[in-house]
């Protein structure tokens, strides 16, 4: 079974954040990167799949220079090879714009499924996945908890629903499924892997080799643009209470059963 | 319908011909972008056996009712859904297309846009006319930090609204029940095909019902890791309180996942409500901003959940907890 698992590399969310110069986006000088959650579990179900049932994974991302280092860990965990989307015009896309780009870089080769993760961390559209799955002309979906292959090029599939619902569905292979974090547990790289990860094929791709015309990826083929970021106004927020722990506690717990009323 | 890109339309939620309560959400949505462009919001409804909602939906603050009805459409599938949603918006080409941002619109919506030529706007908490346009407002980086985002290039766009973006109902009087006029939405449907078959929907939610809880603890990704608990339980027991979390506290199995708040897991509305080590990401937030007092602790002063708090406190959940545990102890002792 061969497996195609599209990764993105985003800011990791817990380090301290701010404004860069132009307002239109954080500043990305010093900032750690990371695999984007729901995507390393995405890479996980794709690599116990191939273990299961024979077969490889390669893994695709679209990203600057830096977007390597993702693509190297996820070969250390066990993917068989990895393709980097690697030029200026394929950067600032949309879902649509993106999509289309990792679309046309995955049907040059042929695959029976396609997992990516739910939603970026980051600019979180979250249909980037399904935006592939249109290109590709598959069935796909979207929030997948579940993923079950089935003799006679079926896949079981539970997706989560609101409320607390899981949905069971059956569709057809080739598919796209979007993984939801929390569906396995990633492994962590083995000192073995890391050193075989350095030996596996790292390819580069640009639009001309995807036959796409630089004007209709990245930031000049989306219809989104992202005009300002901003922290939230904290004008109506918490009132603070700010004094060492115990303090804090205490001053709290007055103001729950003072002010509040609640206890 | 061939004019120009023009109206507003709304594409509701239904399931087992009941409205998903976001759906008039979507309406409220769909009206002011109206009254910003011209015209009245015309609303979607999709299913089987639909004559009924349909009557309904037409009591609301909408000119239209296109109802696409059809046994295709009687569960919901992606496919059948574009299916039937695609050459409708192709024909009448409205200038955009509202949708409640669920996790069913989310399956399909980028689908849509993709199939459709369409702009692709999701999870919009807002907009601001400016002399450029709008400029629609959305989350970014799981909430710390909002966007403002162009839509570049003519033609549909379809956006999907926030939970709690927009007030359903608002200040005007509905119109008289069944006001507005039911139409078929145009397209053929005969040949519509569902592409998944449905096999059953699973109950994930156990036996812990934590709406009906008066205060609750929660805890998110800055406890740290399920040793950590312990101070926890201590606290919730001084408090009578219910144990609930975030997402990430539950996908790491530190706590069962019938103890999850937020849109997967359970909506709550406690008198009282204690986020600790919660960011506030909104995924956790539209299950618990119902909350009577929201007390934060968290040790980034720049998290978002402080923004909804009523008290906040800066400070590592570690030594925070012990701490509260003793001064309600000792509140409840005097």
């Amino acid at each position: 079974m061969r497996i195609a698992v599209c990764i993105k590399q985003v800011p990791d969310t817990e380090a301290r954040l701010r404004v860069g110069k132009d307002g239109r986006w954080i500043a990305e000088e010093d900032l750690p990167f990371r695999i984007n959650e729901s995507d390393e579990y995405a890479l996980e179900e794709g690599l116990t799949l191939a273990e299961a049932r024979g077969g490889e994974v390669v893994v695709f991302s679209l990203g600057p220079e830096r977007v390597k280092e993702a693509l190297r860990k996820a070969l250390a965990l066990g993917a068989a090879r990895a393709v980097h989307l690697r030029d200026e015009a394929f950067l600032g896309g949309d879902a649509l714009a993106t999509g289309k780009a990792l679309a046309k870089a995955i049907a040059r080769e042929g695959f029976d499924l396609v997992l990516t993760g739910s939603q970026s961390d980051d600019v979180g559209y979250g249909g980037t996945g399904s935006v592939v799955a249109g290109h590709l002309g598959w069935p796909h979906a979207w929030l997948v908890m579940g993923v079950e292959i089935e003799d006679g090029g079926t896949v079981k599939v539970k997706r989560e629903m609101e409320s607390g619902l899981n949905e069971i569905f059956r569709t057809r292979l080739p598919a796209v499924l979007e993984i939801q974090a929390g569906i396995n547990h990633p492994r962590y790289a083995s000192l073995k892997g890391i050193m075989q990860a350095k030996k596996k094929p790292l390819d580069e791709v640009g639009p001309g080799d995807l036959g796409l015309d630089p004007a209709e990826v990245g930031a000049a083929g989306s219809r989104l643009e992202i005009v300002s970021v901003a922290f939230p106004e904290t004008g109506a927020g918490a009132q603070r209470i700010e004094a060492p722990p115990a303090e804090a506690a205490r001053i709290l717990v007055e103001k729950l059963q003072q002010e509040a009323r609640v206890l | 319908m061939a004019h120009a890109a023009n109206g507003v339309w709304v594409v509701l939620q239904q399931r087992e011909g009941r409205l998903h309560r976001m759906s008039r959400e979507a309406i409220a949505a769909g009206g002011r972008l109206a009254g910003v462009i011209g015209g009245r919001a015309e609303a979607v409804l999709l299913g089987s056996g639909m004559g009924e909602l349909a009557r309904e939906v037409a009591g609301l603050d909408v000119a239209a009712v296109h109802v696409a009805d059809a046994p295709a459409l009687a569960g919901y599938t992606p496919g059948a859904y574009v299916g039937a949603l695609a050459p409708a918006i192709r024909q009448a080409a409205p200038a955009y297309v509202v949708f409640p941002h669920t996790y069913q619109t989310v399956d399909y919506l980028a689908r849509l846009a993709q199939e459709t030529g369409s702009a692709l706007l999701p999870e919009v908490t807002g907009f601001d006319e400016t002399p450029e346009g709008l400029l629609w407002r959305r989350p970014v980086l799981g909430g710390k930090l909002h966007s403002k985002v162009r839509v570049k290039g003519g033609g549909t766009v379809l956006v999907s609204v926030q939970s709690g973006a927009f007030q359903a109902g608002g200040t005007a009087a509905a119109p008289a029940a069944g006001s507005a006029e039911v139409r078929a939405l145009p397209g053929e449907l005969s040949t519509l095909r569902p592409d998944r078959e449905i096999l059953e929907v699973e109950e994930v939610a156990g036996a812990v019902d934590l709406t009906k809880a008066e205060v609750i603890v929660a805890v998110g990704r800055g406890i740290g890791g399920p040793d950590k608990l312990g101070p926890v339980h201590e606290l919730a027991k001084a408090l009578g309180a219910e144990i609930g979390a975030s997402r990430p506290v539950i996908d790491n199995e530190w706590l069962p996942r019938d103890r999850q708040i937020g849109s997967s897991g359970q909506t709550v509305a406690p008198k009282l409500y204690l986020a600790l080590g919660i960011s506030g990401a909104i995924q956790h937030t539209v299950g618990m901003k119902g909350s009577g007092t929201v007390v934060a602790v968290n040790k980034d002063p720049n998290a978002p959940i402080f923004n909804l708090a009523d008290y906040g406190i800066v400070a590592d959940v570690h030594e925070l907890i012990p701490a509260l545990t003793a001064a309600v102890k000792a509140a409840k002792a005097t």
